[in-house]
């Protein structure tokens, strides 16, 4: 049996704060995460009513967009030579990125067995396949004809036509599918012994056939366990190498390519890092009203709100490290392209995004290294929406500036997106607070078996022996 | 609230208890007793349960194993294929078999098979998806899934009596002990 590292145990050391509220039990905390879900529909919260119908609101306003998009074609976005790409691979990678701090926490942080991370590893896997969600509708859209999307796809066909398997874009098509799949998967395996519970706590017939549909017949026996513990470490296993692999295919996106500006060795680390910064912004964008709305201050405290600072501070400082390198290897290379390359955008006619940049993602993520910053749930709510901003001009500057500079100061172009990229990113904004929304409503926020674990009741035993 | 007892008994006879430790003493308790038909259901994953009961052997890992080998060879496979057989492309001169281009999709193969295999391989060794099963009919075996910790003496064992493993279970200090209609 494992031991469980008693950080309490350390001389000299101030006791860390709990991660689980005091006095909460296997009973308390089951009845008190399956109250949501299992809550009939005429007692759903006016919160949750206002938000979702906001949101559904923006998902409609999506539909139209798209239906528009699909009648007139991809010209009613702003992309044109020689900035072929837009918003819409800025939003594509941005969202890629949000999905990385689901996978880091559920996956990485089960294998370096950080407990803290139990309380929100349910929610955030949400986020991750919501965002990968939103994620996929942009390559799609932007093909121009959505309906033969599956010519990406490797499968015998009448056109004797295969994909080019040497292209970066075919490896992005395969890690963002695979990413798909198995965060999907890894969230479902999770929820399993929860939609058990939510089966026999539900009172409602209909509420209670439907979690049984989705519990499969789990019947939390030994034996199930044991595979099932089995299942939940390999796939964290294999998740921890797919969520480094996703954003350095997509980083490979832009480095196989030769623009200036893209084409470094340094892309694929420093694109991770970014999507882990952004990831974990989000995830504080999402848990510091749900904590609060939710009564989850025993599950989510302020202790996961500090660990979740300061692994933006990290990452943060490896994208500051990332835009040096970019600087650096610019000057470094003797290119001359490479070197009008950072000159453009430090006084470019994109320089504002620049400068704003570096403000949102370098210079106020500081403050986090104060502790009354990091302990504070509005500030922190303040500085991960300036992050998850600064992470989307970051996208704009290593998309735009680099691409409206042309070799051919003939081809030189001014970019700037249209209503619709604008009114299409906000429509994918709406399909993530709906799937959120949705997710709130019926389906535990909390890994409740996984807290259960968590309760003095299950560590005494551990410590007896 | 009893079970009736069917004509042909009982499936098992239930004990229900307060705390992993006392689950642990009662399977160590019935393995002298010589029970061996048994299985212990708990609101969390415990190991020590979960190897008292001998569980701990799980073919997980074995055809996670084989699939993500057959997923990475597949992939490389197809590319390889694809890019010299099926649809040779010139690419600024470069090799037909230029591997290292193809190193990404049979990472991806890899790791999809896997997990796939993971995922369904479990729910399959789990004998799941189950409509029915009879320790549902159980009274109060919902806090299986809550906060109680259930050992089930099965009918099938060869020791087993309904009325002896029931007085059995009771000696344990269980909250409860209850019959399983089949």
């Amino acid at each position: 049996m494992s031991t469980v590292f008693d950080e309490r145990a350390i001389p000299g050391v101030p006791p860390r704060p709990p991660i689980l509220g005091e006095g909460q039990t296997p009973t308390t905390l089951t009845n008190q995460i399956s109250e949501m879900p299992l809550s009939p529909p005429l007692k759903t919260p006016k919160w949750w009513l206002a938000g979702f119908s906001v949101a559904f609101g923006l998902l409609t306003m999506f539909l139209f967009i798209v239906t528009y998009l699909f009648m007139t074609g991809i010209g009613v976005w702003g992309n044109n030579v020689p900035v072929g790409w837009g918003w819409d691979i800025v939003c594509f990678v941005w969202w890629i990125g949000i999905g990385h701090a689901g996978t880091l926490i559920s996956a990485i942080l089960l294998l370096v067995r950080q407990q803290w991370r139990t309380s929100i590893n349910r929610f955030a896997e949400a986020m991750t396949l919501f965002a990968v969600s939103c994620a996929g509708m942009y390559p799609i859209l932007h093909l121009g004809r959505p309906w033969v999307f599956y010519w990406l796809m490797p499968y015998p066909n009448t056109l004797g036509m295969w994909p080019q398997f040497r292209s970066p874009l075919i490896w992005d098509v395969f890690a963002v599918s695979t990413y798909a799949t198995i965060s999907a998967v890894f969230w479902y395996v999770g929820l399993v012994p929860d939609l058990a519970t939510l089966r026999d706590k539900a009172k409602n017939k209909v509420a209670r056939v439907i979690y049984a549909m989705g519990a499969l017949g789990w019947r939390n026996s030994a034996r199930h366990w044991s595979n099932y513990e089995w299942a939940y470490l390999l796939l964290a296993g294999l998740s921890t190498p797919l969520v480094l692999s996703v954003h350095s295919v997509v980083s490979f996106d832009f480095s196989v390519g030769i623009i200036p500006g893209w084409h470094t060795t340094i892309f694929p680390p420093y694109f991770v890092a970014g999507a882990v910064f952004s990831g974990f912004a989000m995830v504080l964008t999402l848990a510091i009203p749900l904590r609060v709305v939710l009564k989850f201050e025993d599950f989510i405290t302020l202790r996961h709100l500090e660990n979740m600072a300061k692994v933006m501070l990290v990452t943060g400082w490896i994208v500051a490290y990332g835009y040096g390198a970019e600087i650096f290897m610019a000057w470094y290379s003797g290119n001359e392209y490479e070197m009008y390359m950072v000159n453009n955008r430090f006084h470019g006619p994109y320089a504002f995004q620049y400068w704003s940049l570096i403000l949102c993602n370098i210079i106020i993520p500081q403050a986090m290294w104060l502790r009354s910053v990091r302990r504070s749930p509005f500030w922190l709510f303040i500085i991960s929406i300036i992050v998850n901003v600064g992470m989307w001009l970051e996208r704009f500057v290593i998309i735009v500036i680099s691409l409206h500079r042309d070799f051919l100061p003939s081809s030189w172009d001014m970019y700037s997106g249209t209503k619709f990229d604008v009114g299409t990113f906000v429509g994918t904004i709406g399909l993530f607070l709906t799937l959120m929304f949705l997710f709130i409503r019926f389906v535990p926020v909390v890994n409740m078996f996984e807290m259960r674990t968590l309760t003095p009741q299950a560590t005494a035993k551990e410590k007896a022996e | 609230m009893r079970t009736e007892k069917s004509p042909s008994g009982p499936w098992g006879v239930m004990a229900s208890f307060d705390s992993p430790g006392q689950l642990l003493s009662a399977i160590a308790r019935a393995k002298q007793a010589g029970y061996k038909d048994m299985e212990a259901y708990t609101p969390y994953p415990n190991e020590e349960v979960i190897e008292a009961l001998g569980h701990h052997h799980s073919k997980v890992p074995l055809l996670t194993l084989v699939a993500a080998l057959a997923g990475g060879c597949g992939g490389f496979a197809l590319a390889s294929w694809v890019s010299m057989q099926a649809y040779p492309m010139n690419i600024g001169g470069r090799p037909l078999m230029s591997w290292v281009a193809f190193i990404p999709v049979t990472f991806e193969t890899t790791v999809l098979a896997a997990g796939l295999t993971a995922a369904i391989g479990m729910i399959l060794l789990n004998g799941l998806p189950e409509p029915y099963h009879p320790v549902f009919n159980a009274p109060g075996f919902e806090r299986a899934s809550q906060d109680r910790f259930f050992l089930c003496i099965e009918a099938t064992d060869p020791k087993f009596d309904s009325k002896e493993a029931r007085s059995f279970l009771s000696t344990l200090h269980p909250i409860e002990v209850v019959d399983v209609a089949p």
